[in-house]
């Protein structure tokens, strides 16, 4: 049985502090805006929607307590309608879609919604705590280091400087100011409206245009002072001693943003889709998920990438388009340069360091992206894959149908 | 103990243990505490209780012996401080007022039993210390100190007390929140305790306090949870994940605090036992604690002599070594003849003393006046009769034995004929110096390292003919000087400069196998030295070492690719640090960092590297070549090796030094290793044939109280 994508919605991005547009409203609200807008465009049978699966990462406060169930329950799609948070960190958007498509391709479900939900302006990062970084008797022996340490890890490992990541962060910006302006963006992103209906947010918030290489060399590395001051420098040179120092070249503007915003994709069989009239936009081929040493934690991608490539039957050059999250400029930097794989391909539309980065969204709404860039462009294949905290990677391909 | 209930119904206990010059805790300490106390509480005459002692020590801590003779049985232990932490708690619990009347060091567990009162006051004296010292000893507060800070003044700055095992002065105790007041004397100490309790102080512990907020707030509050992550990234930072103690003390306070005080405390014993039978806490206590101490009160000295005093020394060279000897000399109160060649050459070495005294004047820690008397004990001259009178000669001049020879006949000609002559040589063989000697016998080794006001140790060394008096005498003046003597016969390089050559030497052969020179220096320091070989290879000087090898009647093969390894840099125009370059660049007013062109002159080979296996390799060389010392009598005791090896070139405390060493991995696993190395890497690692025999019948260097 193939699983296939019907729709993948997002909602715009609203930057993910108290001022961005979107930080007064819930993280259920944004949810049960793409919920809404599936069902009024397809005319969906909701009663036939079996299940939601979500993506969330600081699962506390508004996101606690099962934030799927919780839009599930808001939404109207019926008291039938159960929902599953899970957190994969920056890969839950994805998971969520992969698990989906699971279910499906075993044949023990029919359609289901999965998608994932970020609002960082109302549930800062890091809230809820957790081992990993906290508890000594597993971060000691785990050499924890703050992501950005890992990042910065990277580009002193593997030579990539704060130009190279600065030209990256640059043409991000450039590559999504086209696609907002030239309207890429318009088939599947949802704007924001109030209880009332009054627009709050239509475009992507964080989008800087006029961002350019002198703007970004102005701006001060983030993770500096934590490297020194929390002796992360030398956590990550015990795990990496043929890195001299570590080179600080990261900064926020070539770094994702921290943003609020949801995603979520309709995904079922094809007896599902016949049945309620939906036609499949893509199916899924593979996914893979893979851990790597978790101190330099986020090169992940391309293991996890040769995984679902191999699984698919397929190599690199078989795959059209490829978004990799830009979680930090080094992240798709490093993939590229792991995998072989050119920047025309990659991220055609810009990604994180541009759009934003809403943690446990982001791996549905690189999904629904390339869906829409390949159909535009009449490609078949593309491959989204996401760096992971804890060292993992996560990798999905899919084929337009 | 004794316990006195005074007119005002104050009950005064005053600990004193007769056995010991100090009070000690100990889980019978506490059982004698609890019975008195539990008396107190039950006396209705009795408002509330003082605790002092008459030691000088209001308490030292626990009692190492104990934890040097750990109990077989694990649980039972673990119970005892359960048991003692309930009895404790009801004490705390009493209704009746403690206060903690402290008049003198309150370290360990002192300060945690301090910490069970409801009130703590110390004598303002800067000479008392208070504090949690255990992680230094890689141990943990076991005595509810993990918890009962942190309630009282805050998990962070708790942390930085406990991790760094930082004892405070009274006035920056107070300061803290470590206590609640300072006393200007012991009878004013005791008056204001018994003044709180009379004033109707308080008897309730924050902790029991259902209003009290942690300062700073909890584990999993926003600035708890980043003050644990800053510190778990800090003590990895500073320990490498090598003192195990550290770790749990930091697990204690994380998962303790989460919790209410008893379970608190029952979280911190069951780390506590776990470090208290780690064999890291072992090596520390035996080597660094007990050895150390044993040996600064000159252990080492042959039996039979009575105690000599150098009232007058005199040191023949004021550089940089005589300098340093000068001054730490002058310090414990000797008369001192610095002679050199010229008046100027020696009024310069003596102003190495004015320089280091003047830090303490500007600092506040001395008086002028007693400045100029510390520097009116040296007496500068270039006139060898100014060294009559003399009760010893130690020689520091230049590395040259003819010049040796020379100085030595001049002050032997003017000391009378009992007194010692003593070289602080580091290079050249006692037994040739001593040839120059009219009295080889009492002609001696004394090696001092640089700089010598700070680092402890002294090596003696035993020329051929050096007899037991003249050692004797030797091992007074340090002691008297308050440093750590350690007792090696003559050989070249003696013991630590032999060892720690093999250290330098090993970190020459990883650069020339290939292995870059950052792994070779970053993994150096993670497995606990305290600087890269090829760092302290640059400081000594790479001349120096090629001088050394130069020396030598034939090179082993590794010798001969460490000897190719300093030429090639030396072709390069790099010395070292002096000449401003070596294997390192040292930029002005810059960090140094490693130098670029390595990279060219020793090319990387392959991607990955056994780090492990590097670390392994740097430990075990110095370990194997001390234990070569020890089969030669260069050493006469695998003590005198573990001693030498901290002080002496910074060998990790963890491992308790060399001997330690090769017990910590296992005398098998050691030996077994060394053969793979040796087939791998060359001769050097093998492994000889005693240490073979003593591996095969499992038997270590020191006892192990702990099975692993």
């Amino acid at each position: 049985m193939e699983a296939y994508i019907f729709d993948a919605l997002r909602t715009v991005r609203g930057k993910g502090n108290k001022k961005g547009a979107l930080a007064g409203l819930t993280p259920t609200h944004l949810s049960v805006t793409l919920l809404d807008e599936l069902k009024n465009r397809h005319q969906l049978d909701t009663g036939q929607v079996e299940d939601l699966i979500m993506g969330c990462v600081t699962q506390v406060m508004d996101q606690g307590a099962n934030i799927a169930k919780t839009a599930a329950q808001h939404s109207g799609y019926g008291e039938h309608l159960c929902g599953v948070t899970l957190n994969r960190f920056c890969g839950s958007g994805l998971e969520a879609v992969n698990q989906a498509a699971a279910y499906v391709k075993s044949g023990f479900k029919d359609l289901l919604l999965a998608g994932g939900v970020e609002s960082m302006s109302r549930v800062k990062m890091g809230t809820d705590g957790g081992a990993m970084a906290m508890d000594p008797m597993v971060a000691m022996p785990g050499h924890f280091v703050p992501q950005g340490i890992s990042a910065d890890l990277i580009a002193s490992k593997y030579g990539f400087s704060r130009t190279d990541c600065d030209a990256f962060a640059a043409e991000s910006q450039k590559r999504a100011a086209i696609a907002q302006e030239r309207g890429y963006f318009a088939k599947s992103r949802i704007p924001v409206k109030d209880i009332n209906g009054f627009t709050v947010l239509d475009h992507d918030e964080n989008i800087r245009p006029t961002t350019t290489m002198e703007v970004l060399a102005g701006l001060d590395p983030s993770f500096a002072m934590m490297g020194q001051m929390g002796g992360f420098d030398a956590v990550a040179i015990d795990r990496y001693p043929e890195v001299e120092t570590i080179r600080h070249i990261h900064h926020p503007g070539n770094s994702s943003a921290i943003v609020d915003g949801a995603a979520i994709a309709l995904i079922g069989n094809q007896e599902a889709g016949k049945k309620l009239g939906l036609k499949p936009r893509a199916r899924i081929r593979s996914m893979a998920v893979y851990g790597t040493e978790p101190t330099i934690m986020l090169v992940g991608p391309a293991p996890a990438s040769r995984i679902a490539l191999k699984k698919a039957g397929m190599t690199k050059d078989d795959i059209d388009l490829y978004e990799v999250n830009e979680a930090f400029a080094v992240v798709p930097l490093r993939f590229m340069q792991d995998l072989g794989v050119a920047h025309e391909k990659v991220n055609v539309n810009g990604g994180a360091i541009a759009l934003g980065h809403p943690l446990g969204a982001t791996g549905c709404m690189l999904l629904g992206t390339l869906i829409d860039e390949l159909e535009r462009q009449d490609l078949a294949t593309g491959l989204v894959t996401l760096c992971i905290g804890g060292g993992m990677g996560i990798a999905t391909i899919i084929e337009r149908v | 103990m004794a316990y006195e209930v005074d007119a005002d119904g104050i009950a005064v206990i005053t600990m004193h243990m007769r056995e010991q010059p100090t009070n000690l805790f100990s889980l019978q300490f506490v059982s004698a505490y609890l019975k008195i106390c539990n008396q107190a509480l039950k006396d209705d005459k009795v408002k509330g209780i003082v605790l002092t002692s008459s030691h000088r020590d209001f308490m030292a801590g626990a009692d190492l012996k104990f934890v040097s003779n750990p109990p077989e049985d694990r649980e039972a232990l673990l119970n005892g401080i359960l048991d003692m932490h309930q009895h404790m708690r009801a004490i705390e619990k009493g209704k009746k007022p403690f206060v903690a009347a402290i008049n003198g060091n309150a370290l360990g567990g002192g300060y945690e039993l301090a910490l069970t009162c409801h009130h703590r006051i110390a004598l303002d004296d800067s000479r008392i210390t208070i504090g949690l010292p255990e992680t230094q000893l890689g141990l943990l507060p076991g005595g509810g100190g993990t918890q009962r800070l942190c309630y009282l003044i805050g998990i962070q700055p708790a942390l930085t007390l406990i991790l760094q095992g930082k004892a405070l002065r009274p006035q920056k105790a107070l300061a803290q929140g470590l206590i609640d007041a300072v006393a200007d004397s012991p009878e004013s100490l005791i008056a204001d305790a018994k003044k709180y309790i009379l004033e109707g102080g308080g008897a309730t512990q924050p902790w029991d306090n259902r209003k009290h907020k942690i300062p700073g707030g909890g584990v999993m509050s926003p600035n708890g949870a980043q003050t644990m992550i800053g510190a778990i990234g800090n003590l990895r930072k500073k320990t490498h994940g090598n003192y195990p103690g550290a770790t749990y003390a930091l697990a204690a306070v994380h998962d303790g605090m989460q919790l209410p005080i008893d379970r608190g405390l029952e979280v911190e014993a069951r780390y506590f036992v776990k470090a208290f039978y780690s064999p890291e806490a072992q090596n520390i206590i035996r080597t660094g604690f007990f050895a150390i101490n044993e040996a600064k009160k000159g252990k080492a000295k042959p039996s039979g002599f009575p105690t000599s005093r150098i009232q007058k020394l005199g040191i023949l060279g004021a550089g940089m070594m005589g300098a340093g000897i000068a001054y730490v000399s002058a310090k414990a109160g000797m008369e001192v003849v610095l002679k050199d060649v010229s008046l100027e050459s020696a009024e310069k070495g003596k102003a190495y003393s004015h320089q280091l005294l003047q830090k303490k004047v500007s600092r506040g820690f001395m008086s002028e006046a007693d400045r100029e008397s510390f520097l009116a004990r040296i007496t500068t001259t270039v006139d060898a009769d100014d060294l009559q009178g003399c009760d010893l000669i130690i020689e520091a001049v230049f590395e040259d034995p003819n010049l040796k020879a020379t100085v030595t006949k001049e002050a032997e000609a003017m000391i009378d004929p009992d007194k010692i002559f003593a070289s602080n040589t580091s290079t050249l063989p006692i037994t040739k110096l001593a040839g120059a000697s009219q009295r080889p016998d009492q002609f001696i080794g004394i090696h001092f390292f640089s700089p010598v006001d700070k680092m402890p140790l002294v090596e003696i060394i035993v020329g051929e003919k050096t007899n037991d008096q003249t050692i004797a005498g030797a091992i007074d003046y340090v002691t008297q000087i308050k440093k750590v003597p350690i007792v090696v016969n003559d050989s070249q390089g003696f013991f630590t400069s032999r060892v720690f050559g093999t250290y330098t030497g090993e970190g020459a052969l990883l650069l020339s196998e290939g292995v870059p020179p950052t792994v070779i220096e970053h993994v150096a320091k993670r497995v606990g030295m305290p600087v890269g070989p090829l760092a302290v290879t640059d400081e000594v000087s790479l001349t120096l070492g090629i001088h050394v090898m130069d020396n030598m009647p034939s090179m082993p093969e590794h010798t001969q690719r460490i000897y190719d390894t300093y030429q090639a840099m030396a072709q390069q125009g790099r010395p070292g640090k002096k000449g401003g370059k070596g294997f390192y660049e040292y930029p002005d007013g810059g960090k140094k960092h490693i130098w670029s062109g390595l990279a060219d002159l020793f090319p990387v080979q392959g991607t990955d590297w056994d780090t492990q296996e590097i670390g392994k390799r740097m430990l075990h060389i110095m370990a194997l070549e001390s234990y070569r010392c020890l089969e030669e009598n260069v050493l006469t005791s695998p003590t005198d090796g573990d001693i030498g090896s901290l002080m002496g070139f910074g060998f990790p405390p963890y491992t308790g030094g060399v001997f330690s060493y090769i017990d910590y991995v296992g005398p098998q696993t050691f030996v077994a290793e060394c053969d793979t190395f040796a087939q791998k890497y060359g001769s050097r690692f093998a492994v000889p044939d005693s240490l073979r025999n003593r591996a095969e019948n499992n038997q270590f260097f020191h006892p192990q109280k702990v099975k692993a």
